[in-house]
């Protein structure tokens, strides 16, 4: 199992874990991160299937990253979690999975959460001066006025262009 | 903007600025492509996505788990189906339910037909892009049929809606087994035709051979899945990888390509229907009489005979109504393999009537994310090939 080679060759680096329906979770500080992803990358998880991020807002480290890796060898899976809070960057992995590009574009177009090292962080999906990021807890389900470019009074956006 | 709009350094260099798109005949869908050409060589491509973006992602949150299944009707429209099974099946994962045996079959049934249909849809576009138009009217009468199958087993040819959380929306109706046996046939003959008018064609060869051609490490590198990932050489399937469904006791197999090029992806789509056809006739002799959704009211509505005249009946389906099933907490990610690739839905529950994330893994998102690494140094014929090839599906690709 890949996460008794995570505790011995990182010790301490596993923040949190659980299992839930057969899914393993690890949970990882965001400064760990990149030394995970090599052993990982080592013993055989080759394969970045996804890219996400689940926003909690009454945490303080509002953001979950969340990935899933894929062992092709094995077909294990496992699911990886870096806690951040707000404006906090998480490292880019466009170095290493060519497949991160789009995924960390989208999850900084939805999200707000900017990737460092990332090559080309552009919105993927809106447009560039969308107000605000969609998928936060915080923005409002019919969009508010996503037509309202300049002088926007909508509360997530206070005004601002994003 | 930098990137797409022309700067005059561009305007005034050798280049020239290609739009294909948003609504170009060859996209199929709304995306936007980019393209710098020197000469007719194709120096850099810039996709530009999102014109269909919807917000499936976010609409998921404040819809309860049951009322999501008609937004995946609209993920992948070519074979909306298999969105139904894979996010029901991702529903029941959380909710630790087991489906009956017949709703599991018929599950296999329509999503195998519905595979036929998105590859026919695939290959026939990619040939009629490329200026083989008849293979596709060959094949789009089968299309048709498939479309029948689901009007009588669902009622909708294109937004099935098919399943329902533990099951089923209802069983199939007398006169769907007959009509899938001729379709068994018929469809044989129809690939059949379909290889005799491409698979030796000469220009077929000369347009597709060679074209976006990507190595083993490469297709996984980019995150590449289903027929892109195999026709690189990978033998990556979930229903033999992971099997759901049942899958592991069909006897079935898996096409492999060796170069990864248009041509061993239109070679996989062909053997892929071939062996579809072989799990459909797999299943049509396992078929038996059964339930088709699970007998848990706290999961499925009880039937209606019972809510009229039963007062515990009734009290289930107004709880399942108004409140919701009683989701544990926690999260789940369950892939399904779907026509262009894995399928993924990852569901964060708090316990609440409504997922608190739901996020869907469309398939070809990384694969069309290499689009420019594909198309780089080849000629916009190539670059219509290459499109076609990817299958890419703009519902899907944008949410």
């Amino acid at each position: 199992m890949v996460i008794e080679q995570i505790d011995a060759q990182l010790p301490g680096v596993i923040a949190d874990r659980h299992a839930f329906r057969g899914d393993q979770t690890l949970v990882v500080a965001k400064d760990r991160f990149l030394e995970v992803v090599d052993l990982l990358h080592r013993e055989g998880f080759q394969f970045l299937v996804d890219v996400t991020a689940v926003d909690w807002p009454e945490r303080s480290q509002r953001f979950d990253v969340v990935y899933h890796w894929l062992n092709l060898a094995s077909q294990e899976r496992l699911r990886i979690k870096v806690p951040v809070a707000e404006g906090e960057a998480v490292p880019s992995l466009v170095s290493r999975f060519k497949t991160a590009d789009w995924y960390e574009r989208e999850v900084f177009d939805l999200f707000g959460i900017p990737f460092e090292g990332h090559p080309n962080l552009k919105r993927l999906l809106t447009w560039e001066d969308f107000p605000g990021h969609a998928l936060r807890k915080d923005f409002p389900l019919d969009g508010g006025d996503p037509f309202c470019m300049e002088g926007c009074t909508a509360p997530y956006n206070r005004g601002e262009r994003a | 903007m930098d990137s797409i709009a022309l700067t005059k350094q561009q305007l005034d260099g050798d280049r020239m600025i290609v739009n294909m798109g948003p609504s170009h005949p060859v996209t199929h869908g709304t995306l936007r492509i980019v393209l710098e050409l020197e000469g007719e060589t194709i120096v850099r491509a810039t996709p530009e996505i999102g014109y269909l973006h919807r917000g499936v992602e976010k609409l998921g949150e404040s819809l309860s788990y049951q009322q999501f299944i008609p937004l995946t009707d609209r993920l992948n429209y070519t074979s909306s189906l298999m969105n139904n099974v894979g996010y029901t099946l991702a529903v029941e994962k959380l909710l630790d339910v087991k489906i009956p045996r017949r709703a599991e079959l018929i599950r296999v049934l329509v999503s195998e037909l519905a595979r036929i249909g998105d590859h026919i849809v695939c290959v026939g576009i990619n040939a009629v892009d490329i200026g083989a138009f008849s293979a596709f009217l060959y094949l789009f009468k089968q299309r048709e049929t498939i479309y029948d199958l689901f009007e009588m087993a669902a009622g909708q040819r294109l937004h099935t809606s098919f399943t329902r959380i533990g099951g089923l929306m209802r069983d199939i109706p007398e006169g769907f087994v007959p009509l899938a046996e001729r379709f068994l046939v018929d469809c044989e003959a129809a690939i059949d035709e379909l290889e005799r008018l491409l698979t030796r064609n000469p220009i077929w060869h000369d347009r597709t051979k060679g074209v976006g051609a990507i190595s083993a490490e490469d297709a996984i590198n980019w995150g590449y899945t289903g027929p892109c990932l195999r026709a690189a050489g990978v033998p990556q399937d979930l229903r033999k990888a992971q099997p759901y469904l049942g899958y592991e006791t069909y006897d079935f197999d898996i096409p492999v390509g060796t170069t990864g090029d248009v041509f061993d992806r239109y070679l996989v789509r062909v053997e892929e229907m071939r062996q579809s056809l072989r799990i459909i006739r797999q299943v049509l002799d396992r078929l038996e009489p059964g339930p088709i959704i699970v007998d848990d009211y706290k999961v499925a509505l009880p039937p209606k005979e019972k809510v009229y005249t039963r007062m515990e009946s009734l009290i289930h389906h107004f709880k399942l109504i108004m409140h919701g099933m009683e989701m544990p907490v926690g999260e789940v990610y369950s892939a399904t393999e779907g026509a262009n690739g894995e399928l993924g839905f990852y569901i964060v529950s708090d316990g609440g009537k409504n997922p608190y994330r739901i996020r869907v893994r469309p398939p070809c998102l990384p694969i069309f994310s290499s689009f420019d690494a594909q198309v780089n140094g080849c000629l916009i014929a190539d670059a219509v090939a290459v499109l076609g090839a990817m299958n890419v599906i703009a519902g899907e690709l944008d949410r």
